[in-house]
């Protein structure tokens, strides 16, 4: 079983197109990573389902870094 | 222009230029699924799949309720898989002078003809957002670029259809997902009945082809805009008019 760091990160590699030695824990997405505002919001979509959660928009809205989404998940889930 | 293996949801299937719509995409392979307000109606349709040896059915949603869509939309994507084409074609009118117009007349037309195109649109988005691929056609009117008197909530809503459209064409188009407006003119349906003898007439002479259009006129329009080959066609407003408005 991965953990919630390494399933974060896959699916953020697969959302944004990139590779795994670029995703840090404090990458920001959208400054690191080159995400777009829908880029964000479809990360976001992708984490529900993976986690099998829904993230409020309010909440969404501060997931701007890898650590956060990490640290979101395990308060949440 | 195959739609093999997709699922297209097309919204007031019932009859007309909908009916008309739902039967295209099926002939092109599209496992359709009509909407229509009633169980009648959406046996109805049902029924006119069967008829025509195409793949689809009716369902009961009254796009004018947030929980009828979500609740028809699982339905449907449990069934067939997400929509990948959404067709909002469902709509009423309810004209009068704007001096004379109600408050209640006013809403429901925005109601079932503006904002249920926002809601079915944003419901469908996720699916067609993973898939990279998407199709959204709205059906608007002609009246949304003429005006037209007696219409002022109709034209209203559909000219903001077409700006929805374009939000929506800028806003998706790097997920493979289009979005598109088809603006029929004077089309022979169950809404142009309505008019009397004279309305009808005063509506021939400004029609350069000198009749009605056919639903299967319009749909032909929704088919190619549906399929792969027009994937470079977005935020547009094709008219179906016999050249009573250009542009």
């Amino acid at each position: 079983m991965s953990t919630v760091e390494e399933r974060v990160k896959k699916i953020v590699c697969e959302q944004l197109g990139v590779k795994e030695s670029e995703v840090q824990n404090s990458s920001s997405f959208v400054e690191d990573l080159g995400a777009d505002s829908l880029d964000t919001v479809e990360l976001v979509m992708a984490l529900e389902e993976e986690f099998e959660t829904e993230i409020p928009d309010e909440e969404a809205e501060k997931l701007a870094s890898v650590q956060n989404a990490i640290d979101y998940i395990v308060a949440h889930t | 222009m195959s739609l093999e293996g997709k699922t297209a949801l097309v919204t007031g299937a019932t009859r007309g230029i909908g009916k008309a719509i739902a039967l295209a995409l099926a002939k092109q392979g599209a496992e359709v699924v009509g909407t229509a307000t009633s169980t009648e109606g959406a046996a109805s349709i049902t029924d006119s799949f069967h008829a025509a040896g195409a793949k689809g059915y009716g369902i009961v949603m009254n796009v004018a309720d947030p929980e009828s869509i979500e609740v028809g939309l699982k339905a449907i994507t449990d069934k067939s898989g997400a929509p990948l084409i959404l067709v909002n074609n469902a709509g009423i009118t309810r004209d009068n002078l704007l001096m004379r117009l109600k408050d209640d007349d006013w809403a429901s037309v925005l109601e079932t003809n503006l904002s249920s195109v926002y809601r079915t649109s944003k419901a469908v988005l996720r699916g067609m957002a993973k898939a990279r691929w998407g199709r959204v056609i709205n059906v608007s009117s002609v009246v949304a670029s003429m005006g037209n008197p007696g219409q002022a909530n109709y034209c209203a809503a559909k000219a903001g259809v077409e700006g929805f459209t374009r939000s929506l064409a800028k806003e998706m188009s790097n997920r493979g997902i289009t979005a598109n407006c088809v603006a029929p003119g004077f089309i022979d349906t169950d809404m142009t009945k309505k008019l009397d003898d004279r309305q009808r007439e005063a509506m021939l002479e400004i029609i350069p082809a000198g009749r009605l259009g056919q639903p299967e006129e319009v749909a032909a329009l929704v088919a190619f805009l549906a399929s792969d080959i027009a994937g470079y066609v977005t935020g547009e407003t094709i008219h179906v008019n016999g050249g009573m408005y250009m542009g």
